[in-house]
């Protein structure tokens, strides 16, 4: 059994618990997403095995290093820090319907990194840009931050959901099973301040990085500057709650609008523009 | 808000409205320079955007826009947006912390959001010790007052949180005065002292000695202060053919002195007084050092070698010489020796860079090794400013965790005497995680309950 084969179970184990999650969605069967949960809990653990299997064979290889570097493992990273996250959410405020727009990102994830032509998922050895103890740090910092952002992409997405349904007074049908929109106030609120502490972290860490490896800790390439644009997005939607009291509505457009940055400073940056971050791309 | 009316300026800059504007439009403006390439020639632009716009772009800045006056001017509009509006919401922040607890009416209490009254058999001395214990036992530092026939606790914790915000604002404008202080833009035109912060590069061969370093900005001579050798350069490749290593041997020549030799490998740099060297880039040159030894004699020889030109070692009575070269970009793969020992026809053969060759001659065996020279590009920076970015960036963090994870919480437990037992009113107010505040409170009641 090599890592590979436990991807590519982790990927099923994905794509099936995110059909159940949306089975509970569509059908309210509690059962149904049981088993989403389940799958995705599973998929979780075998993916956890082969990434540490993965780092494992990188040493064995004689290229030893944490399988944090190319696109494909960068993938593969958010799936289970996004998974992670979402799991860890739904036991600690028992939102289980939130896999329902959760899972299918994460889902796509990791089938664009098994199946895409463009993404490689050889192990390959570190160039010397990227030999340095800031890499670990620097990533999973900013994929926390990442993952708390697709999760309160997912939850504004549900805010809407549910209110256009309370609106129209369509409250029985499909957003009947969405929770209530003052938890799901909270919930975003919540997931958006974890996520802006992470991605603050991650920036910090980066511009350390960058001064020990290109003497300057701030250069405005396209992905620093991407991710300060993020950060000020944030930074606006936590100022808009905290002082012009903004809730709801407006706060689940800015959740949204916000993860929208992120992706395109994860991915959009890395195949639309060029920069220092171009290791990132392949 | 009186000051607000008198001066509207200072009511603008202290305003929440402008600090989301600037955020919000430093965001939007920000894209800019991540669509439209950065600091590249001017001809580029013309090229690429024709001649108007590209006058356009000049006219704003555009192709150097993070430096540009409006985004600077921007960035200044927003540390002085944020100092003023923290300076004018501290004093209320004091005025809310010193807010004396003991003073609330008792009336007030039972309109709390979150409060609970229970009745207790024990007496009111007793119902009061109970809870001065309970009250203690918990944390909570409680002060007392007797009030309206009754006795009055009151206890909070983690007053000084409501200033995590300000630590996050103030770690701001640390981190912004730290970029001010190690931008070589302000020591060059403010301070008039380019030596103060700078950022530069040098194309150093092995073996050469440079004083100075090329700035970035502007390009002039920077005087290092004290002298850089490349010893060697090396790059190492994995099987695979990817770079492994670049790697500088060099040596710090301090007052005429050699007082440091070490290695520079990237994400490896060498700080001397201030002044970091970072390996940056290289350039193969075509030059070659050529080493040669004669076995069983223990004589040998090196040379620095070009093309085509002959050298000759007269210990041995040994010429040779390079004739021809086989290379990929600048990269030299392959070289063609010519070598003599002037007894019967020289010997002439191909030989790989960085491979030893073993040279059969009616005087004896000859080794030889040849490598290509290169030059390695270093990068100089000194930047005074970059431990105060570092210590706002701690400090950024600290106080994102303050302002988000930690609150300010207040209890107050009024116990009133009735003709069997006691009643007691609880309240409490928490100014963030207010659920979590809450399930702490019932649990807190329910100690008393038993």
């Amino acid at each position: 059994m090599d890592s590979s084969q436990l991807f590519g179970i982790t990927m099923i184990a994905y794509l099936l618990a995110a059909a159940f999650y949306l089975g509970l969605f569509l059908f309210k069967i509690e059962r149904i997403g049981l088993i989403g949960m389940l799958l995705a809990l599973g998929g979780a653990v075998v993916q956890t095995t082969a990434i540490g299997l993965r780092w494992h064979e990188s040493y064995q290889m004689g290229i030893g290093h944490a399988p944090l570097t190319n696109m494909y493992e960068s993938l593969v990273f958010f799936a289970w820090c996004t998974t992670c996250f979402s799991l860890a959410l739904e036991f600690r405020f028992k939102t289980r319907i939130m896999g329902a727009f959760v899972m299918p990102c994460v889902a796509v994830a990791m089938a664009y990194a098994s199946f895409s032509d463009r993404i490689d998922s050889k192990i390959s050895p570190l160039i010397p840009a990227l030999q340095s103890n800031w890499l670990i740090a620097h990533v999973v910092t900013c994929f926390i931050g990442y993952a708390a952002f697709a999760v309160a992409g997912g939850l504004g997405l549900m805010y809407l959901l549910k209110q256009t349904a309370t609106y129209k007074k369509h409250n029985h049908t499909l957003a009947g099973s969405l929770p209530e929109l003052m938890v799901l106030d909270d919930l975003i609120h919540k997931t958006i301040v974890f996520g802006f502490m992470w991605l603050s972290a991650g920036i910090i860490t980066g511009a350390i990085w960058a001064n020990e490896a290109w003497g300057t800790y701030w250069s405005w390439d396209p992905k620093e500057t991407w991710s300060i644009i993020t950060w000020f997005l944030y930074a606006t939607t936590l100022h808009a709650r905290f002082t012009r009291g903004w809730r709801g509505r407006r706060i689940a457009w800015l959740a949204i609008l916000g993860f929208l940055a992120v992706f395109f400073t994860y991915f959009g940056v890395n195949f639309l523009l060029s920069g220092l971050h171009s290791y990132g791309s392949a | 808000m009186t000051t607000s009316k008198k001066n509207p300026i200072l009511s603008l800059f202290a305003s929440v409205q402008l600090a989301l504007f600037l955020l919000f439009f430093l965001a939007a403006t920000s894209i800019i320079g991540t669509v439209i390439p950065q600091n590249s020639p001017r001809a580029f632009y013309i090229e690429k955007y024709g001649q108007k716009t590209a006058q356009f772009f000049q006219l704003l800045d555009i192709p150097d826009m993070y430096n540009s006056w409006w985004f600077l001017g921007l960035l200044a509009l927003f540390a002085i947006n944020l100092t003023v509006c923290s300076l004018e919401r501290i004093p209320q922040v004091f005025r809310t912390i010193r807010r004396d607890g003991l003073k609330v009416v008792p009336e007030q209490l039972t309109k709390f959001p979150l409060r609970h009254e229970i009745q207790i058999p024990e007496p009111f001395t007793l119902a009061t010790e109970h809870v001065a214990t309970l009250l203690k036992s918990q944390g909570w530092k409680a002060r007392e007052t007797d009030k309206n026939a009754g006795h009055l606790f009151f206890a909070e914790k983690g007053s000084w949180t409501r200033f995590g915000v300000y630590v996050v604002h103030c770690s701001i404008l640390i981190i912004l005065a730290g970029a001010l202080i190690g931008s070589s833009a302000v020591a060059r035109k403010i301070l008039h002292d380019p030596q103060f912060a700078f950022k530069g590069s040098i194309m150093l061969p092995e073996g050469e000695v440079t004083d100075h370093i090329i700035a970035f900005k502007g390009g002039e001579h920077i005087d290092l202060g004290l002298q850089l050798r490349c010893d060697a350069f090396a790059i190492e490749y994995y099987p695979n053919g990817m770079p492994k290593t670049y790697r500088s041997r060099v040596t710090v020549i301090d007052n005429g002195q050699p007082v440091r030799t070490t290695d520079i490998e990237v994400n490896q740099p060498l700080t001397y007084k201030g002044v970091t060297f970072y390996q940056s880039s290289y350039q193969p040159y075509q030059n070659y050092r050529i080493s040669l030894k004669k076995q069983g004699t223990g004589s040998e020889t090196s040379a620095t070698v070009t093309t085509a030109k002959q050298m000759d070692w007269p210990e041995t009575g040994v010429s040779y010489g390079i004739v021809n070269r086989e290379s990929q970009g600048e990269v030299t793969r392959r070289l063609k020796i010519w070598f003599t020992d002037n007894q019967g026809d020289p010997s002439i053969f191909w030989v790989n860079s960085n491979q030893e060759a073993a040279i059969e001659r009616p005087s004896g065996t000859y080794l030889l090794t040849i490598r290509q020279m290169y030059a390695t590009g270093l990068q100089a920076t000194k930047d005074p400013g970059v431990w105060l970015v570092y210590g706002g960036c701690l400090l950024m963090l600290v106080g994102l965790f303050i302002a988000f994870f930690l609150s300010h919480r207040k209890i107050y437990v009024f116990i009133q005497p009735e003709e069997k037992g006691s009643r007691i009113l609880f309240a409490g107010e928490a100014n963030k995680n207010k659920v979590g505040f809450e399930s702490k409170f019932s649990e807190f009641i329910s100690k008393l309950e038993k």
